[in-house]
């Protein structure tokens, strides 16, 4: 289950649902991850863009993935704005035993960072400036250089 | 008509070009001073989907999408 929000996520409640959703499901192991924006450098926050076409097919091939190992994934992202000490992404990990889970949510965390069409902007004195430094070029890129 | 969209950070509005294969794209862009600094990090996909070689063929109606690098999260 992929989900976007405009803003913030409402981290107690997603978790919630999520675990609400699965409790009967008889997986053994539920871990989420939960990124939250740090005071840094100055920043009042991020902000994202999200380009959801190919963002669903992307979850979809990881879904399928996590179904050949018995487990579930689900995920949510926020677009737009974020502010300081408030969450915009929450990816978590169904399994029947833990060490699915936990090896799973770690390659589909990173994996995340580096090929998800999602960009990243500090929000920083009024504007809003690509965070070209952390962010990370899909596999294949420069075809047409 | 082929639609080329620029994703994420790349300010540039649309094109709509008449071409036939992504080599025609690589020239036309590679001329255009708003985007040839991005060519070299960007993913390109063709309907949603990426592609990994320019030897595809173009069909009247395509959407091509040009990814800049990402972060998420």
């Amino acid at each position: 289950m992929l989900s976007l929000y405009d803003g913030s996520l409402d981290v107690p409640t997603i978790l919630k649902e999520w675990y609400e959703e699965e409790a009967r499901s008889n997986y053994g192991a539920y871990i989420p991850f939960v990124g939250t924006v740090r005071s840094e450098d100055g920043i009042d926050g991020l902000s994202f863009d999200v380009y959801e076409p190919i963002l669903e097919s992307w979850f979809s091939s990881w879904q399928k993935k996590a179904e050949k190992k018995g487990a579930k994934i689900k995920m949510a992202h926020s677009k737009g704005d974020v502010l300081l000490h408030e969450s915009s992404y929450i990816a978590a990990v169904f399994s029947p035993k833990r060490r699915v889970a936990l090896e799973f949510i770690d390659e589909f965390v990173e994996a995340f960072k580096s090929s998800a069409p999602i960009w990243k902007y500090d929000l920083k004195d009024g504007k809003r400036i690509y965070a070209k430094d952390r962010s990370t070029a899909i596999a294949g890129s420069g075809l047409l250089a | 008509m082929i639609r080329v969209d620029f994703l994420g950070p790349i300010q540039k509005e649309a094109l709509e070009l008449d071409i036939t294969n992504l080599n025609e794209l690589a020239i036309i862009l590679q001329s255009d001073t708003e985007v040839s600094n991005w060519l070299e990090s960007c993913a390109v996909a063709l309907n949603d989907t990426l592609v990994t070689s320019l030897e595809v063929p173009l069909k009247d109606g395509d959407k091509i999408s040009l990814l800049p690098p990402v972060c998420g999260g």
